[in-house]
């Protein structure tokens, strides 16, 4: 179990908890992401770094790596996203499956970086929406695990109805993504 | 050591296209032909099909804009013939607001692409190339990104205040 795993609120015998569904769904998310990586530079080699065993990304209940993402839980970004590969990611977020979210790692993804031109995105936030920002060039792997532990965080308090809910759908819908 | 000499080609060349030749150089090592426009397509034939001069190779080209030059856009291409070990850069310029250029895509088809790419970039069109459209670059993209009046800062960035950046 990871250092931030705060003890569930509920009723502790020995052996056995009882607490409510969704803190106790949203343990079992938090601890089970399968995350998809979606490496197009120089982040995308710290994210090796980060899953080999020096790291060992694997700590956090994300060992498996997804690479459809109809399986996916977290879509990392990392690297520099060009106009034209914007359409692709942005069908890659809306094959995922809910719930889902999204890492933006590094300052590329997160804002276009150093190649502020004509043929960069200015940020992943632009085409689909961004839970977890990590800032570096390139982040190191303690960064990248800080990032993904804030994702652990979102996914452990999110409340069950939450992507049903209207801001959700507007948030959505704001993208233009059904 | 180079069996092809300098002069040689240069003697060729001013035989078949001398009135079109403009321009004749070593620059650095390299010699360098400019040529009117109109008669770029033969003399490239000529290279490629002459069986002394066997300029069967196609290293490269590009696009050339210079936009303070009365003829302002241009073409660059660079040939090898490998077994003498002797390459060649051919250059044509003109100054029509919407270049076209003859395709050297029957001659050497690794001109394909790089016609395509030049196209995507100059916004030049080949006249009897395959497939003419852009390859690297977006298709939405409006303009012709290595001209250089082209912005290169992206002119869509909403986060850029010039209070900020004290433009």
């Amino acid at each position: 179990m990871s250092e931030n795993n705060q003890k569930l609120d509920g009723f502790e015998g020995p052996g056995f908890l009882a607490t409510s569904l969704d803190k106790a769904v949203g343990m079992a998310r938090k601890n089970s992401i399968w995350p998809l990586p979606f490496a197009t530079s120089c982040c995308g080699i710290e994210f090796m770094a980060t899953m080999a065993s020096t790291y060992d990304f694997g700590r956090f209940g994300s060992e498996r790596l997804s690479f459809s993402p109809r399986q996916a839980d977290l879509l990392m970004v990392m690297g520099t996203i060009s106009k034209k590969m914007g359409p692709v990611l942005r069908q890659v977020y809306e094959q995922m499956a809910e719930p889902k979210w999204v890492i933006a790692v590094g300052a590329c993804a997160s804002t276009g970086g150093i190649f502020d031109t004509y043929s960069v995105l200015q940020g992943i936030d632009r085409i689909i929406p961004v839970d977890v920002y990590v800032p570096g060039c390139p982040p190191r792997p303690e960064q990248i695990i800080d990032g993904v532990l804030k994702i652990q965080e979102l996914v452990q308090n999110e409340s069950l109805r939450r992507r049903n809910s209207p801001e959700y759908q507007e948030l959505l819908a704001s993208y233009g993504i059904e | 050591m180079s069996s092809l000499t300098q002069e040689y080609i240069t003697e060729q060349l001013q035989s078949k296209f001398g009135e079109s030749i403009q321009s004749m150089e070593m620059l650095h090592d390299f010699l360098t032909i400019t040529v009117e426009k109109n008669s770029l397509k033969p003399l490239m034939k000529f290279l490629h099909d002459d069986e002394t001069l066997n300029f069967h190779f196609l290293t490269t080209l590009c696009g050339l804009h210079f936009p303070d030059e009365a003829a302002q856009f241009g073409m660059m291409y660079q040939l090898h013939n490998m077994p003498a070990n002797c390459r060649i850069r051919i250059k044509s310029f003109t100054n029509d607001s919407e270049p076209v250029f003859e395709t050297m895509s029957d001659i050497w088809p690794a001109a394909n692409w790089q016609e395509r790419e030049t196209h995507d970039f100059y916004g030049y069109r080949f006249h009897g190339h395959p497939d003419m459209r852009r390859i690297l670059n977006m298709d939405s993209l409006v303009g012709w990104p290595m001209r250089k009046e082209f912005p290169l800062e992206d002119p869509f960035r909403g986060d850029k205040d010039d209070k900020m950046f004290g433009r």
